[in-house]
């Protein structure tokens, strides 16, 4: 991962000191709500229902141990011992209180870890690839793109003043992980056949009110014009977002009124003037910029395989449990000798993308004896160790699961992606956790979940789609309505290389009726599909929405006929 | 009454001031700022009656459609109607960067201190802070970071050129 220089530190450390302040002037009644508001959503702080909440960015999902260990302290002292995953790959604490939170950040800021642009309109922490590095459908590493332009938005003269959040994500596989179309700009970084690298990028994704897919701007960007067409981009939006109105200033909705060829002439007439002028100078990549910061993300000291592989295959079949895990939360490495291990934050009865301080230490500890010390968070709000040898997976097993970290689900009808929702979250409209929970339930027999296969239940307590409900291949949107909690359901989203966002199904259901209706969605699904090979998703883009609505909305039909 | 304004690094009495509504009897030596549209329409009457005109921009306006009537005017002012309402750094990210517009540039309206480093670092050598603003505050904030991660009007050599020379060592 990449490391700080004297450079970095010193940079997070001023912004640590200028927060301070500020929050000091704040207290002091010095600055009125409305003007300390930008100020510390910039620095990854909302005021939420009960307390504030503060976002932790954690670039590209990249953790190390020593963050771990940190934040394990932080989560015992400032907050209620727990932390949450987000499905930016970031990490919210719920419960610091204000005038600690400068603390807080100094305390993190040892680790090189921060809130800056974590909230606010500005440009957010960006996303990437999770198994960047090591899936074996990379074509190019994104990570050291996805730094140089981190380090390039930050605190950036002209565009920290954006009409709204501006989200970038990156991938460089030719299977997308990190759902990039559902962020304002796409990138995806490819390889020509003559080795060239450069970036195809997409612009005008967001979910939220109005959920839309990011557009091709333009199919190949010379390498050394990431930082240009990013300009290019962030200038178009700055320029030309709507202030008038919170609900329609992200730059989807800017394509959306000048349509697809008005919008992408301005950008591309804007990167043909910087492109033409000295501007381009000053923001164009030399080979040894890109190649100092790739240093940083090299492969670890991996060993040789050994002669003869360790089989792993044999201790799975005196083990069923292991087995189990080892299917569901295994998967390949592009280096023989190692796996990917999934860590599930999504245990029965655990909130989606919790991590208690205890799962904080003892996932340090593993990381460092098993995975190079480091850990990654997924878009699914899990977590990985990317790089574990095969001879360690069972002792690495036997820990996980002692944590409640190793249930075999990933990927599956309990792999739920959940927002806070009502419980926390001032924004909600409704409570999702508690729907998560009773979905989680109807189907806790593994058994059960095998037979269903990949799915991806996604849920927001609100419009703003945190929970990203409009990609899920069942969504789940709470709404308020008269001071009750009711739920919409969206059917056939995805965020992966066939994204689309879900179609609404028809009436929202009642909060005693969600988990039971989803339960009939996929009832309906195991009555549907031609075999067991044809996932939840491909049923359903097949047989349409009818079937399913007619399930969905079974009791009330039986009610009329009664 | 003048107020105190930033000039590059110091807090100056202004020696510029709003155009009053009728220009004919301003005292010698005057300098003032109009809204683009007045110089528009009195453009020869003001260049006539003051010792110089600047001219104000709202942060609509488009800096290169109207660049070639504004040019050669001394003073040019952006607009910021609430400080999080950041257009005007993109005005004067073009004007100072790509138009190559080197007179006075002058960030106006809802300033305050914690908008101050991103002001200087996009090219506004000129800053007339809120009225209620601390001024030596806004000062101290000019260097509120020790480096920057982009080139930008100011000049400061951004952090990923600083690593090539460190890198050639």
């Amino acid at each position: 991962m990449y490391r700080y220089d004297e450079i970095d530190r010193a940079v997070v450390a001023e912004r640590v000191a200028e927060f301070r302040e500020q929050t000091e002037r704040f207290l002091a009644g010095k600055l009125t709500e409305d003007e300390f508001r930008p100020l510390r959503l910039r620095n990854g702080l909302y005021v939420q229902r009960f307390a504030p909440m503060l976002r932790i960015s954690v670039p590209y999902g990249l953790l190390e141990s020593a963050q771990l260990r940190c934040l394990a302290r932080v989560v015992r002292e400032y907050d209620r011992g727990y932390g949450h995953f987000t499905t930016r790959q970031n990490i919210q604490l719920n419960w610091p209180r204000l005038e600690r939170v400068p603390d807080l950040l100094a305390e993190l800021a040892q680790v090189q870890l921060h809130g800056i642009q974590a909230c606010g309109n500005d440009t957010r922490n960006i996303t990437s690839d999770y198994l960047a590095g090591v899936a074996a459908d990379e074509i190019v590493d994104p990570r050291p793109y996805c730094e140089l332009l981190r380090q390039f938005v930050t605190l950036h003269p002209e565009f920290y003043w954006l009409p709204r959040k501006f989200k970038f994500g990156f991938t460089g596989a030719t299977v997308d992980r990190a759902a990039t179309l559902t962020n304002d700009a796409a990138v995806h970084v490819r390889r020509r056949d003559d080795g060239t690298i450069g970036y195809r990028f997409f612009v005008g994704g967001g979910l939220g009110r109005l959920p839309m897919l990011g557009q091709e701007m333009n199919p190949f960007v010379p390498e050394s014009d990431l930082l240009i067409y990013a300009t290019a981009v962030l200038r178009t939006f700055n320029r030309f977002g709507r202030r008038d109105n919170i609900h329609k200033a992200r730059i989807k909705i800017v394509l959306r009124e000048w349509g697809y060829e008005r919008f992408r002439a301005a950008v591309e007439d804007e990167y043909a003037k910087i492109t033409a002028s000295s501007e381009r100078d000053s923001l164009r990549l030399e080979p040894g910029d890109i190649e100092r910061v790739r240093a940083h993300f090299g492969a670890p000291p991996y060993r040789p395989a050994p002669e003869v592989a360790y089989d792993v295959e044999r201790l799975a079949s005196r083990d069923a449990r292991f087995a189990a895990w080892l299917k569901r939360n295994v998967r390949a490495h592009k280096v023989a000798g190692y796996r990917v291990v999934y860590v599930p934050l999504k245990a029965p009865g655990q909130p989606p993308g919790d991590c208690t301080a205890e799962q904080f230490e003892a996932l340090a500890d593993l990381c460092e004896a098993y995975s190079f010390g480091e850990l990654r968070s997924t878009y699914d709000q899990n977590l990985i160790l990317a790089d574990v040898p095969e001879c360690h997976l069972h002792e690495l097993w036997r820990a996980l699961d002692a944590l409640g970290l190793a249930t075999p689900n990933v990927g599956l009808v309990t792999d739920i992606v959940c927002c806070p929702g009502l419980d926390f979250c001032g924004l909600a409209n409704a409570g999702s956790i508690g729907v998560a929970d009773e979905i989680y339930r109807r189907f806790d027999s593994l058994d059960a979940q095998y037979e269903v296969g990949p799915i991806r239940i996604t849920i927001s307590g609100c419009m703003n789609g945190c929970g990203h409900h409009s990609v899920g291949h069942i969504g789940i949107l709470g709404v308020d309505k008269h001071g009750e909690e009711w739920y919409q359901v969206t059917l056939g989203g995805s965020a992966g290389n066939d994204a689309a966002i879900g179609e609404r199904v028809g009436r929202a259901l009642a909060r005693s009726e969600i988990a039971q209706g989803v339960e009939r969605l996929v009832q309906a699904y195991l009555e549907l599909r031609c075999d067991e090979d044809e996932t939840f998703l491909e049923c359903y883009r097949r047989v349409g929405m009818g079937p399913y609505k007619a399930r969905l909305y079974e009791s009330e039909t039986e009610e009329a006929a009664a | 009454m003048s107020a105190r304004i930033l000039r590059r690094r110091a807090l100056i009495e202004d020696d510029w001031q709003v155009a009053p509504e009728r220009t004919a009897d301003l005292p010698p030596g005057a300098r003032i700022i109009v809204p683009l549209a007045r110089f528009r329409a009195e453009r020869e009457a003001l260049i006539a009656s003051a010792a110089a005109v600047g001219v104000l921009l709202a942060n609509t306006e488009d800096v290169e459609l109207v660049y070639p009537e504004i040019r050669d005017r001394p003073l040019i002012a952006l607009l910021f109607p609430t400080f999080a309402d950041g257009r005007a750094l993109s005005q004067a990210a073009v004007l100072r960067n790509r138009l190559g517009y080197a007179g006075e540039l002058r960030a106006v309206g809802d300033v305050v201190r914690d908008l101050v480093f991103w002001l200087a670092r996009g090219g506004f050598d000129s800053i007339a802070p809120r009225a209620d603003q601390d001024l030596e505050a806004c000062r101290l904030a000019l260097d509120q970071f020790s480096a920057a991660y982009q080139a930008a009007a100011d000049g400061r050599t951004p952090v990923w050129v600083q690593r090539r020379t460190q890198a050639a060592r």
